[in-house]
């Protein structure tokens, strides 16, 4: 799974919200993800990360190797 | 989820008041998000027990299913789900995990 992929699938699960990837290593694999989300508001972080975690529901299970999440209300 | 597996989950989690579900043992993490959880925790002299999910198929399905979080590793205090990694970062940072652990 390459990372605009990951960014359209975050983007359409929470629509309206803002995503930047950043591969630190340069290796496409450990990666994070910086997700602005007004949906975000008032919910606890475990939440948070639960909805995005959502969104890549199948790919979590095989594809994606590690993903950070940081997760920002707008 | 079978019983069994419900009731070894619940018995790890409630045997030390903070217990992580990691890659790897905290004398040899497996997995660098483990490694990070391991490192944080002994930074703030928070002592913890932990399980290899490595060592257990069915513990490391099982535990997923279990908090409806889909990594691992999956920190606990007094048996409730406090995060992965990002979130037990974050919360060393701000001195939240100290507080909740005291």
């Amino acid at each position: 799974m390459t990372i605009p992929e990951i960014q359209k699938k975050i983007e359409e699960g929470l629509p309206g919200c803002k995503v930047e990837i950043l591969d630190p290593y340069r290796d496409g694999v450990h990666i994070k993800a910086v997700v602005t989300y007004n949906g975000f508001n008032g919910k606890g972080l475990i939440e948070q990360h639960r909805m995005v975690y959502a969104t890549l529901k199948e790919e979590l299970k095989e594809e994606i190797h590690a993903l950070a999440l940081e997760t920002r209300s707008e | 989820m079978e019983q069994e597996l419900k009731e070894k989950i619940e018995s790890l989690i409630k045997s030390e008041k903070v217990f992580l579900f990691m890659k790897g043992t905290p004398e040899m993490p497996q997995c660098g998000f483990s490694a990070g959880v391991v490192s944080t925790l002994k930074q703030q002299g928070i002592p913890f027990g932990s399980f290899n999910v490595l060592s257990d198929m069915k513990v490391r399905e099982g535990i997923k299913e279990y908090t409806n979080w889909p990594t691992i590793p999956q920190l606990y205090i007094d048996g409730e789900f406090v995060g992965g990694h990002d979130i037990t970062v974050q919360m060393a940072q701000s001195g939240e995990l100290k507080k909740k652990v005291s």
